[in-house]
């Protein structure tokens, strides 16, 4: 346990005295990572944010209900009683048709059509709150509410968040497609930075193994390398996003606020921060371990 | 306890280095290989650490079979030998004491205890006020030094040396060998192949000469 201790000791210190003793280049690498990964994560946050906008606004999920222009008023009451025993319905309210014309007639500027109108055009209607918010209860609701006599109608209001969650949808695909390209190209620059690392320790490889050295012994200090450049890249994406919100929230603050609602951009989760420096981590140490794996073998002493 | 027997090393453009060549060095002796450069000493010498691996014929080496091991078991076989190259192979990157570290951190050793035996590895070889020295600074003789003190620093019983002398001139080739005489007394094994006869100093010690891969004595 203590030689294996030490072993590994060993390896991270040399891991990290090769990190620093060329810095320009490990920070080029450690840049490039960081913006490679940036972008697929600064995506998701987005995304992750725009989904809680939705959710938060959808959060009501309303139906207009129209009746039909031939229905009395013993048709509004029973549909009304029907509204109150529904279980999936939490309120309602009844917008007669009057009070509808009236409500046109001033929101929109459009008096003098209405006016010139020898009878209403408008249906009474029902706005309908619903319990659940979930689409798929919504749409069977607004299906069922269709079929009662009398209905001409049932809009589902909260059409345009759907429209907004299946774009979301799209939006998580393209990311994770993103992300596993980056992913690629994270692993082909970890590749090459111990591919050249191996070539500048030829001669350091070759006399330890030599005196004894294992494969392992050899490995490790470069997988290290790997898994540290990958993790640094990791918080650098990390700190480009924490930028771009930074700079991005004042802008978006004055945005929202001309549509009157508070909205502000939310880093990741600590949990998705966690992955994303795991994941890089892991990355950086698959990146340098496909390298040490393939040139390790090519330099056997003679 | 080395023990060929039978071994022959064709290189792949059907050279033949080795030819049915059978031996055997107990513990503790001092033995030298003698013979014209091409004469096949150094394949005999990587032959023992593994570095080439035999074509026919058995190598024991401290009752392990060389020419049969896997390749997870070849370290553990050459941390117990003390290898001296001839092209040295020297780190220049660091400098002396961290040279002579090298197979004790290969072999794990207590950073303390470490490094009291590196400094007592270079106290024998006389390096020890260079520590901090980078090689590239010593002389040939001082470097040839550096090699024995990293070859012993692990103490192993058994020390392979490939012309040790190869470029030096006789006193510092004199020092050099007085230097392979006292691990000897001290109960190491000890393997020297050279082209110098000079170098040897009496018939007390034994001598395998080998011409054209074939061993004559």
């Amino acid at each position: 346990m203590n030689v294996w201790l030490s072993h590994h000791f060993y390896a991270l210190l040399l891991a990290l005295k090769r990190l620093s003793r060329n810095p320009f280049p490990s920070f080029l690498s450690i840049i490039v990572i960081g913006i490679a990964l940036s972008l697929p994560a600064g995506g998701y946050m987005l995304l992750g944010n725009l989904q809680s906008l939705s959710g938060h606004i959808s959060g009501s999920p309303q139906l207009s209900l129209f009746l039909s222009m031939d229905s009395g008023s013993t048709d509004l009451s029973k549909i009304g009683s029907r509204l109150k025993q529904h279980p999936q319905v939490s309120s309602f309210n009844f917008i007669p048709k009057d009070s509808a014309l009236e409500q046109l007639k001033q929101g929109s500027g459009l008096a003098d059509v209405v006016d010139g109108l020898s009878q209403n055009p408008l249906p009474d209607a029902f706005v309908i709150n619903a319990k659940n918010s979930d689409p798929v209860v919504l749409e069977s609701l607004r299906s069922e509410l269709q079929k009662w006599p009398k209905v001409d109608h049932v809009q589902l209001d909260s059409v345009w968040a759907k429209r907004l969650d299946s774009l979301l949808n799209l939006g998580q695909l393209a990311v994770l497609m993103l992300a596993t390209l980056l992913s690629f190209a994270l692993v082909a620059v970890t590749f090459n930075t111990i591919r050249l690392q191996i070539l500048t320790r030829r001669d350091e490889i070759e006399v330890s193994k030599l005196i004894g050295a294992s494969n392992g012994f050899i490995r490790r200090p470069f997988l290290y390398f790997g898994a540290i450049q990958g993790m640094t890249g990791g918080i650098v994406a990390w700190l480009i996003i924490a930028l771009g919100i930074y700079l991005c929230n004042d802008a978006l603050a004055d945005l929202a606020s001309l549509y009157t609602f508070d909205f502000r951009l939310q880093h990741l989760s600590s949990k998705d921060c966690l992955s994303l420096l795991l994941f890089s981590t892991w990355l950086g140490w698959v990146g340098a371990w496909l390298s040490v794996t393939s040139h390790l073998s090519q330099i056997e002493p003679r | 306890m080395i023990n060929f027997s039978n071994v022959s090393k064709r290189y792949p453009n059907s050279y033949d280095a080795l030819t049915k060549v059978s031996f055997t060095i107990e513990s503790g002796e001092m033995v030298f290989v003698t013979g014209h450069s091409g004469a096949g000493k150094s394949t005999l010498l990587k032959l023992i650490g593994a570095i080439e691996r035999p074509t026919s014929g058995t190598i024991i080496v401290n009752g392990q079979n060389v020419g049969a091991l896997k390749g997870g078991t070849i370290p553990i076989l050459r941390r117990n030998l003390g290898l001296i190259f001839q092209d040295q192979k020297i780190l220049f990157d660091r400098n002396v004491f961290d040279n002579v570290l090298l197979p004790l951190q290969i072999s794990s050793f207590d950073p303390k205890e470490a490094s009291g035996r590196v400094r007592a590895a270079l106290d024998k070889v006389g390096l020890l006020s260079k520590e901090k020295a980078k090689p590239i600074t010593l002389s040939g003789g001082e470097q040839q030094r550096l090699c024995i003190a990293r070859a012993v620093v692990n103490r192993p019983s058994i020390l392979i040396a490939d012309e040790p002398t190869g470029n030096l001139d006789s006193d510092y080739a004199h020092e050099i060998m007085n230097m392979f005489r006292s691990f000897h007394q001290v109960g190491v094994t000890v393997l020297i192949a050279t082209h110098d006869a000079a170098l040897l100093g009496g018939s007390q010690d034994r001598i395998l000469a080998l011409d054209r891969g074939i061993l004559t004595v």
